[in-house]
């Protein structure tokens, strides 16, 4: 039988959607497909050595629920959403937003983005990221954690025709 | 059942219970048992995939108390 393939491009540099590639790509690899991540544009900021930097955002994100990770169980069913209006003047609201968002991925059993990350990369999961954007947004290597590839759209492709599944997120 | 290794993912969430279930079947040889302990409700459709994608049987899946034993065996 054929090793099955898999392809993502990961575009989004936000906590939140640090979590698709990273699963997707560490669980394909423990079904056994050769699996390869390309990040680009915002998604670079996956593969950088520090991930501190990755936060969510509920401004303009009315999909977001905004629950309390601690107290009694009324307390944490109620919703905290507010106007976009309030939350874009408020100093930090994204900072306390992201806080809240990682107690309750510890509260739920949820894998961190460092462990996921490690995870894919103890897979051999390979990962490249896009040339262009690294110059185009003033990265160095450096910033980068090792065992990166860099290339471009036709390294990508190259890969990506070949698999049985390929994702944009 | 009888079984070789046993795998406590209770408390883990997705993907953290197949991860763990692949890398202890890695440690017990071929049609060897490994128990799997899981409180995840998305891990007995998941660990049904994943014995069908990787040819590991899933002797058995049940249901105690929130609670969820699989027996797998290795191929």
């Amino acid at each position: 039988m054929d090793t099955k393939k898999m392809a993502i491009i990961a575009t989004k540099g936000t906590l939140d959607w640090a979590y698709p590639p990273f699963i997707l790509a560490s669980t394909a690899a423990a079904l056994g497909y050769e699996t390869q991540i390309f990040f680009t544009f915002y998604g670079l900021q996956l593969v950088r050595k520090d991930l501190s930097g990755l936060k969510v955002s509920p401004l303009g994100n009315p999909g977001m629920p905004m629950k309390m990770p601690f107290g009694p169980k009324w307390f944490k069913s109620i919703n905290w959403n507010m106007p976009n209006a309030i939350q874009a003047i408020i100093p930090g609201y994204e900072s306390v937003a992201t806080a809240l968002m990682k107690q309750t991925i510890a509260n739920n059993g949820v894998a961190t983005i460092p462990d996921l990350r490690e995870l894919c990369q103890e897979a051999e999961v390979k990962f490249i990221a896009c040339q262009m954007t690294v110059e185009l947004f003033g990265f160095e290597h450096s910033d980068f954690i090792d065992g990166l590839e860099y290339g471009g759209a036709a390294t990508f492709l190259e890969f990506a025709g070949e698999t049985d599944i390929c994702l944009f997120i | 059942m009888n079984f070789d290794k046993e795998l406590d993912a209770r408390g883990l969430n997705c993907p953290l219970p197949i991860l763990r279930a692949k890398k202890a079947l890695a440690e017990v040889g071929s049609g060897q048992v490994l128990k799997i302990l899981s409180t995840d409700p998305g891990s007995v459709k998941d660990f049904a995939a994943f014995a069908k994608q990787t040819g590991n049987e899933l002797l058995s899946t049940a249901e105690a108390g929130g609670e969820f034993t699989f027996f797998m065996k290795k191929k």
